[in-house]
């Protein structure tokens, strides 16, 4: 699964937010998470199959529950790649500052 | 989205104009931006062409050019393709004069748009859109009787 496609499944703020409860309360059932979020089972549940699918969380089945836990791994990869990004922006800002100061007044 | 946008600064101890010649001019861009070489035809809707030895030559749009504080372009991150909502990010350089200098504000933004396919995109979508209508009636329910479901 791509960066783009974890961007996109951590940007919309309540798969952000399942996130964070997964990951500070450890792993929990839809219906747990629904109660501490102010939508809808059924609207958690498409979330987490969105979180699912993007390698986000992972599934378990205990007796007659199943149980969603967070896996910062993939979340962290994506985060690596966007340092990565800004940390070339910094070298090319710092080459357009080298190139503007050290030539001020050579024309 | 604050998750999908790269933002970067600096300040430059040079004035705004020389600055932004540095940024709009081709063979000035390339110096610090694309080493093997641009073309640039800075109007909106211009064409750009970015080349790195290593890389290949990368195509761009430019959207915006207003001097001497702001030239935004839309850049393909495959090589040798238009750039277009799916295979690219768009840049947006912005120059303020800060005392006798400028400072340089960068915000590169579309990454979570990337390589994601239609189907992909629209299920996104759906799902989103279900989800706010959700949250919506529950935020009703929720003001007319105190519960969320």
């Amino acid at each position: 699964m791509t960066h783009a496609a974890v961007l996109a499944a951590v940007s919309e703020p309540m798969r952000w937010r399942i996130l964070e409860l997964l990951s500070d309360g450890g792993d929990a059932t839809a219906s747990a998470l629904a109660g501490q979020l102010p939508v809808s089972r059924q609207a958690v549940m498409k979330h987490l199959a969105v979180l699912d699918r993007t390698g986000l969380v992972s599934r378990r089945r205990f007796g007659n529950e199943i149980r969603y836990s967070a896996h910062p791994e993939r979340l962290a990869a994506t985060a690596t790649w966007m340092e990565a990004a800004a940390r070339a922006w910094d070298q090319r800002l710092v080459a357009l500052k080298r190139m503007a100061e050290g030539r001020a007044g050579a024309e | 989205m604050d998750r999908d946008v790269v933002q970067r600064e600096i300040f430059i101890d040079a004035p705004i104009e020389r600055v932004w010649m540095l940024i709009t001019e081709p063979e000035h861009f390339a110096a610090w931006y694309a080493s093997g070489g641009a073309e640039i035809d800075a109007r909106p809707g211009g064409a750009m062409r970015m080349r790195w030895d290593e890389h290949g030559e990368f195509l761009a749009v430019v959207e915006v050019v207003e001097p001497p504080h702001r030239f935004a372009f839309r850049f393909a991150r495959e090589p040798d393709r238009a750039p277009r909502p799916g295979n690219s990010t768009r840049v947006a350089l912005t120059l303020e004069a800060e005392g006798t200098g400028t400072r340089v504000v960068v915000v590169e933004t579309g990454f979570a748009d990337l390589d994601i396919s239609p189907a992909e995109r629209a299920a996104y979508a759906d799902v989103e859109a279900q989800g706010w209508s959700a949250g919506l009636a529950a935020l009703r329910q929720y003001a007319v009787d105190g519960t969320g479901r």
